[in-house]
């Protein structure tokens, strides 16, 4: 039987619910290798997929994966990989290859602890810095932070929407304990879920120029096959896609990149605020920990201690805004987070006061409890 | 006395090149655009549609070819054409998807990924331009240097044996394997166009002077210089076993011909039954 979206209420894994996100979104294409904790959304992309006519492709490596959802997306199909910090790490090269050569795709990273072959089964959040920093250069990425099995879902969609429309490579950084979770996922009707596509040529192939953008900073894309011989390089290029090795062109495209992501961040930037408004004391965090964060907020609450979270949907781009803002209401910030403070060092260039930034740290291995957290707070 | 007009000759192979990206890099007496002139008469010669064909490449001299051809072109990483053009032929099945890049991007930093897609019998046309060295960075020796040959980092001879990249490309799984020197560019030709009709991973090794990085150090001389030892020490033979496809520099020859040409179905074959059953079923 043809493959249909699983409509309704369903007790799934998170990666599961990623990868059923994924098919939701119209992804047709994945290539993974696999790796503890992301391999669930390998296996259920290589079972689901084939059913939408879709194709699952192991690769034999992470280096592979990431060249081969580029390719598929040039081609016009919605890709995705996904993978673990070790795997990322490879991907990195075409993680700018991505970037550069604009091409919409979504890498999932199920964040284990780390460095290096780390804590294979055991969660850790520390690949924050990485998803920003890890490819070489300077270039802006969009990453989730989901903190449920229904964001896996959901932001999973939204991570496509997003590399659609902004031709960018999208990462989606999961964790351990989410991507192992097994909760509720309502997953709607496949009309009611909206999609994003790819802004295409608007003018014949001799007109066209494969990077120059029509009116906003994103280029329109033709995919192979289609009469328009696109040329791309990853590098330095001109609006043509030809190679020019010059600072001037250089500051043009990169300027271009970094803008297009940077002064849409408004459309981008996703988070929620739990009773900010009157808080005196405020918590930021993201993923598996933000949960553990609203659990803090709930007792401190009840204990007369006005605490407020704000959870970063979107990691980045960063809200140093928002940040900036709530910093100004409150007495403290409190960051918690599976690292040595990766989010907390962008809190504290987020904000303009020497407002204590309170750091609740692991490293990796366990989550951070809600007892910890009031501990940490109560102690400063 | 008459005014003599010169009517402008189309060259025949004109519109495949983005003549806009003259002058090409390549150094006088490399053998790439002999390599690039095999293939594009090929094309022309089987009425290929640009449209249907696409050019992946990776980095070095041999990776600036996707830049100069008329096709949707692209031009990746070091070592990953080969991924990137796995991606796109599953999108686009019906597009012809080729692979032209250097001994190094392909057989070092992409080893692993050209053992892997001729184990599949990815539905790929891999040429890969064998120069015996990397040209793009200044002449350093590679997997296909020659024991003793000298470049920039092999100061006092290559400690290295190089592969023989149509045994590793036949005893990894490909189906289609041939190899010719450019001074060769009509046989080239013909096993260009082979490859282009026929699925699964068909892969061919193109030994092409490069008098800049190669030919100086190892006092073989000028491109043409390289071209006459390839006239004097090339032998055909067609079909035989790859093992025995020689290819030296010291006095032996250097053995070219097409050898592995078998049927078994491709990946995308594979691919295509599977996917209409598992939707089915």
């Amino acid at each position: 039987m043809a493959g249909k979206i699983l409509t309704g209420i369903h007790y799934m894994l998170g990666d599961h619910a990623c990868a059923e996100g994924a098919i939701a979104a119209g992804c047709r294409f994945f290539a993974g290798y696999p790796i503890t904790p992301a391999t669930e959304v390998a296996e259920w992309m290589s079972r689901r997929l084939p059913k939408f006519g879709g194709v699952y492709i192991q690769m034999e490596d992470e280096l592979a994966s990431m060249a081969a959802i580029i390719g598929a997306s040039c081609g016009g199909m919605k890709s995705m990989t996904s993978t673990s910090g070790p795997g990322m790490s490879l991907m990195m090269e075409n993680l700018g290859l991505a970037v550069m050569l604009e091409v919409p795709c979504v890498v999932v990273n199920v964040q284990r602890g780390a460095p290096s072959t780390g804590l294979p089964t055991l969660v850790g959040q520390g690949d924050v810095m990485q998803a920003k920093w890890g490819s070489h250069g300077d270039y802006e990425i969009i990453a989730y932070a989901p903190a449920s099995c229904q964001e896996m879902f959901d932001l999973t969609i939204e991570a496509f929407n997003m590399a659609e429309k902004y031709r960018t490579p999208v990462v989606i950084l999961s964790d351990e304990a989410v991507g192992h979770l097994r909760e509720k996922v309502v997953i709607p009707e496949e009309k009611a879920i909206s999609l994003i596509e790819r802004k295409k040529p608007d003018v014949p192939p001799e007109e066209y120029l494969a990077y120059k953008p029509n009116g906003d900073l994103v280029p329109p894309m033709a995919i192979a096959g289609e009469g328009y011989f696109v040329h791309m390089t990853g590098l330095t290029h001109d609006e043509r896609g030809y190679p020019v090795i010059t600072g001037e062109a250089h500051e043009k495209l990169v300027r271009r990149l970094l803008d297009k992501i940077q002064k849409n961040k408004h459309d981008i930037i996703k988070y929620e605020e739990i009773e900010t408004d009157d808080a005196d004391i405020l918590i930021v965090s993201y993923g598996i920990t933000a949960r553990s964060s609203l659990k803090a907020v709930q007792i401190l609450r009840k204990e007369g201690i006005k605490a407020g979270l704000l959870r970063l949907i979107t990691v980045w781009p960063f809200p140093y805004e928002k940040i900036e803002e709530l910093s100004r209401k409150v007495s403290k910030i409190v960051v918690a987070e599976i690292n040595s403070g990766q989010v907390r060092g962008e809190v504290l260039k987020a904000i303009k006061s020497d407002l204590p930034v309170i750091g609740v740290h692991k490293l990796g291995g366990d989550l951070i409890t809600p007892y910890e957290i009031i501990k940490k707070i109560k102690e400063e | 006395m008459g005014t003599k007009t010169r009517e402008k000759i189309e060259h025949p192979l004109s519109k495949w090149i983005r003549e806009e990206r003259w002058p090409h890099i390549w150094c006088s007496g490399c053998g790439l655009g002999i390599a690039m002139s095999s293939f594009l008469y090929a094309l022309e010669e089987l009425k290929i549609d640009p449209k249907d064909i696409a050019i992946i490449s990776g980095i070095g001299c041999t990776g600036r070819i996707a830049g100069y051809i008329r096709v949707d072109s692209y031009h990746t990483t070091h070592g990953r054409p080969i991924p990137f053009a796995i991606g796109l032929k599953i999108a686009k099945p019906e597009m012809k998807i080729v692979v032209f890049s250097g001994d190094g991007d392909i057989i070092a930093i992409g080893g692993n990924h050209f053992i892997h897609a001729a184990r599949r019998n990815m539905d790929l046309i891999v040429i890969c331009v064998n120069n015996f060295n990397y040209g793009m960075t200044g002449g350093q020796f590679g997997p296909t240097t020659p024991y003793k040959a000298k470049t920039t980092t092999t100061p006092y001879g290559n400690f290295e044996f190089p592969f023989n990249l149509p045994y590793l490309a036949a005893s990894a799984g490909a189906t289609f394997v041939a190899r010719w020197t450019v001074l060769h560019a009509y046989n080239l030709r013909q096993s260009i166009k082979k490859a282009l009709q026929r699925d699964g991973f068909s892969f061919i090794e193109v030994i092409s002077p490069c008098p800049t990085g190669f030919g100086r150090p190892n006092k073989i001389g000028e491109g043409l210089d390289e071209m006459k030892y390839y006239k004097e020490k090339s032998v055909v033979k067609n079909g035989i076993d790859p093992k025995d496809a020689e290819l030296s520099f010291h006095g032996g020859n250097i053995i070219v011909g097409e050898f592995v040409e078998i049927e078994k179905p491709s990946y995308m074959q594979i691919l295509k039954e599977s996917i209409s059953q598992i939707k089915e079923g």
